[in-house]
């Protein structure tokens, strides 16, 4: 089997528990169209975890991948340095985010999310939207590629829980500001399920129109296992073909949140495990 | 001449208990000794009826002569004259509805017919312990041409072997991250061994084909990109997709499709989690939806990784029930229950997401539809809960369209599936073929390979005539 060598070739911690990776895939990298991603496994033995290609470049045939440290397989991937290799990586998957010049767009990005909007930002703003951006999380250490979309935005703000930076409060508060000063023509979210869900709401009670990105449990990410079936307008979607992008009023949230914990006590053990190994190998 | 024995020459099985708790092969195969008193029940037809009804032809009585003399090699050269994956179709095609179902011994009262596929079987996996293929030598004449395979199933791996015996160079574009297919992902390794799957699949590679895994066509690499580069192409992406019922309840947590249990279970190894990342449920009461292989290896599974209680709910009755017999009589020895004339129409939540039973009504057969068979119609007042904390829809898939939607111009037929001569193989667009499941629907092995077969000296021709005819303007 031919099997191209999936090499990291630049590894920087973002926080306490995010990385940013740089990775070779040169094919991936001439793909690559903003809201889609990718599948990797790291060895033999390893699970198939899907993340957002934060940033391609063609000609270095490099691709970004953004990640936050929550289970076993995001915590070995933290472990790898520069020049190792990951064992398999398939991309780029899911339907490209529709980039076009819609007027005056709102993206909100939470904690992790942020890496995914970081790509929408961009290619909207080169599309020549005028950008409003909204980066939330919990605290200012947590706020991630804050000077990247601040490049693509004509306007940033900045939410923190806990106001160490930016705005004290949440991001729909942000959003609530922005939509009663200005026309907001179309909207996006992605963050943590809960935040999308609010964000739907609050887009909602405006007729803001918004897109979320959904981030279901998923194996193959090509449409042959149905693991990642969301319900979206009241019928069966597949996120990794069909998605990930969908539009928030049409996503049925109590399931989809649901039926993200469906392995928690498996995950749990096999973090548990895996810390416990690397303990007895640390000595 | 000792008389002919009635029944076929008994096989080693693993006992049902044991194997219970192991994902290890179930039938262990003949040994020579074995084979040769099976080989002697065979009465060597003139007009052998068996050759007409294996869907790539193998010359039956050969191959089987040749093992009664004792002459493994030539047994396995006939074989691999036909096949390219003797080990693995003698072990999951349907026989009792191809070669063994017309087999005139089996005709004859009280006897059984041979057992071709135990003996096929025999012969590859001789082969595959006893050939060097490391030896095979790949012509050094200049190649003819180049040719895409996308999928690497058995209808893809069987194009790309024959095209490199004809001195084609052939790459298989693979989506998941090892090739096989659903031989891979799908049937399990208690019906059919991973390691026999990877030998048979070097045996191809040493034929001089390139596999490359990780490539999504019309994702990672386009049609329009493979059309320029490749002077033909063959399309056998199977008919991965999975369908649900779409009763109500299907989101809840520990709804699975057949696919995806199937997936993590095989080529995922979660039935060792935690040795393996990827999680699946330890599941104590498991419900399976569907009567054909699929359903029977998923609830086979299910009984493997500890469940108490596996039933499978079939509309139909056991005369109409599409899996394998042998499966079948397996599964029963297993200990899988069976609901026959049943149909689920509701998927109970617990209160928390999670499943906690399956509401199902009583079936009677009613009058035959257009294709004779009698449809099964619900009966009144006859719902009953069966309690689960899994269930499992293995009520067939549908095609994928990761490649489909992104080459429009590809027609298809009504059913969504490409529409390709089964005669040749050829699409509506010239110099891409097409075959396996994802014309057929879900079929089989063998008529996956068989299609493979077809295309591959349908390529070769189309190959040979463009080369002739002097290149004019594009069209
Ligand atoms: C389309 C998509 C894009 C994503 N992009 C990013 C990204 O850019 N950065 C990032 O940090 N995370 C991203 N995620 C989430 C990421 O896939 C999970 O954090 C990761 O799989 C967790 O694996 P783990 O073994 O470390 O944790 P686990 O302990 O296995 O799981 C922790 C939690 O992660 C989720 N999860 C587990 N397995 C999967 C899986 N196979 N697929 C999806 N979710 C899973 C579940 O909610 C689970 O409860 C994305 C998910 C999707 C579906
Ligand atoms: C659980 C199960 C049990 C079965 N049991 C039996 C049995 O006992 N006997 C029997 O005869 N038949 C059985 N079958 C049916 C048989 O396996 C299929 O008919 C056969 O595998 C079809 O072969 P194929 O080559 O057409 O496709 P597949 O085997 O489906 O292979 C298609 C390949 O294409 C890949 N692919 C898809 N899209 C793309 C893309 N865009 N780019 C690149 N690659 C892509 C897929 O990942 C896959 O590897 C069973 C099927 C299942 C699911
Ligand atoms: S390939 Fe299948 S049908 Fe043909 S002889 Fe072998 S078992 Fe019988
Ligand atoms: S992850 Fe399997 S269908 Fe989406």
């Amino acid at each position: 089997m031919v099997r191209p060598m999936y090499k990291i070739t630049k590894r920087t911690q973002l926080s306490q528990n995010e990385y940013d990776f740089l990775i070779e895939a040169p094919r991936i990298a001439t793909k690559a169209q903003p809201g889609q991603f990718i599948i990797l496994r790291i060895n033999d033995s390893g699970e198939r975890i899907p993340l957002t290609i934060a940033e391609s470049s063609a000609t270095k045939g490099t691709i970004r991948l953004v990640f936050q440290v929550i289970g076993k397989t995001t915590a070995e991937l933290a472990q790898l340095n520069v020049g190792e290799f990951i064992l398999d990586l398939t991309g780029p998957l899911g339907m490209p985010t529709e980039i076009k010049d819609y007027g005056t767009v709102l993206i909100v990005g939470g904690g992790v999310g942020i890496a995914a909007i970081f790509p929408i930002v961009k290619g909207l703003k080169n599309a020549g939207n005028r950008v409003i951006t909204i980066l939330g999380a919990k605290t200012a250490e947590l706020v991630i590629l804050a000077k990247e979309c601040q490049e693509y935005s004509d306007e940033l703000i900045i939410t923190t829980d806990d106001g160490s930076l930016g705005m004290k409060g949440l991001v729909t508060e942000a959003m609530e500001q922005v939509i009663a000063r200005e026309p907001i023509n179309y909207s996006w979210a992605i963050g943590p399920s809960i935040m999308m869900k609010f964000c739907t709401e609050t887009a909602s009670n405006y007729d803001l129109p918004i897109n979320v990105s959904l981030n279901p449990i998923m194996i193959d990410g090509t449409g042959m296992c149905g693991g990642c079936r969301v319900t979206i307008d009241g019928n069966i979607k597949f996120a990794c073909v069909d998605g990930p992008e969908f539009k928030g009023t049409q996503v049925n949230w109590d399931e989809f949140i649901s039926r993200m914990k469906q392995y928690t006590d498996e995950e749990d053990a096999c973090l548990a495990d895996y810390q416990k190994a690397q303990v007895i190998h640390n000595g | 001449m000792a008389r002919r024995s009635r029944t076929k020459t008994p096989i080693a099985e693993q006992k049902p208990k044991v194997r219970n708790s192991n994902f290890n092969e179930v039938c262990l195969g003949y040994t020579i000794e074995e084979g040769q008193a099976e080989a002697i029940r065979c009465l060597q037809c003139k007009d052998a009826p068996c050759i007409k009804s294996c869907p790539v032809m193998i010359d039956i009585p050969g191959f089987i002569l040749a093992i009664k003399e004792g002459n493994m090699q030539e047994a396995a050269e006939i074989l691999s004259s036909y096949t390219n994956l003797p080990a693995i179709c003698g072990r999951v095609c349907p026989q009792e509805k191809q070669c063994e179902q017309v087999c005139k011994l089996g005709m004859a009262k009280n006897f059984e017919p041979v057992a071709i596929g135990k003996l096929e079987r025999l012969v590859a996996d001789w082969a595959l312990e006893n050939q060097d293929f490391s030896k095979l030598s790949q012509s050094d004449q200049p190649k003819i041409g180049r040719v895409a395979v996308i999928g690497s199933g058995p209808s893809g791996l069987t194009v790309a072997g024959d095209l490199a015996k004809l001195n084609y160079e052939v790459i298989v574009y693979e989506a998941l991250h090892d090739s096989g297919g659903v031989l891979t992902y799908g049937i399990p390794e208690f019906r059919l061994p991973k390691r026999i799957v990877k030998k048979e699949i070097e045996s191809i590679k040493a034929l001089g084909v390139t596999i490359e895994t990780n490539v999504v066509v019309g994702k990672t690499i386009t049609m329009d990109e493979l059309r320029s580069e490749f002077d033909a192409c063959y399309i056998s992406v199977g008919a991965g997709a999975p369908n649900f019922m779409g009763i109500s309840g299907t989101a809840l947590n520990g709804v699975y499709s057949s696919s995806e249990y199937l997936t993590r279970i095989n080529l995922m190894h979660s039935y060792e989690f935690p040795k393996y990342d990827t999680p699946i449920k330890r599941s104590q009461q498991v419900v399976v939806i569907g009567g054909g292989n699929v359903a029977m290896d998923a609830a086979r599974c299910a009984k493997r990784l500890g469940a108490e209680h596996v039933s499978i709910v079939y509309r139909r009755s056991l005369e109409e029930l599409p899996a394998r017999i042998e499966e079948y009589h397996h599964s029963v020895e297993e200990g899988i229950e069976y609901h026959w004339l049943t149909n689920p129409i509701e998927y109970i939540d617990n209160g928390n997401g999670d499943l906690s039973g399956v509401k199902c009504i009583k079936m009677e057969l009613g009058e035959s539809d257009e294709s004779g068979r009698r449809s099964p119609v619900p009966i009144k007042n006859s719902e009953f809960i069966i309690e689960a904390d899994t269930v499992i829809e293995a009520i067939g898939q549908g095609s994928n369209k990761v490649l489909l939607s992104t080459f429009p111009e590809l027609k298809l037929t009504k059913w969504g599936y490409i529409e390709a001569d089964p005669k040749t193989g050829e699409t509506s667009i010239p110099g891409v073929f097409a075959g396996g499941d994802i014309v057929t629907g879900a079929a089989t092995v063998i008529l996956a390979m068989g299609a493979g077969k077809v295309a591959a000296v349908q390529i070769d021709n189309y190959v040979q005539e463009k080369m002739k005819t002097p290149v004019t303007t594009k069209v």
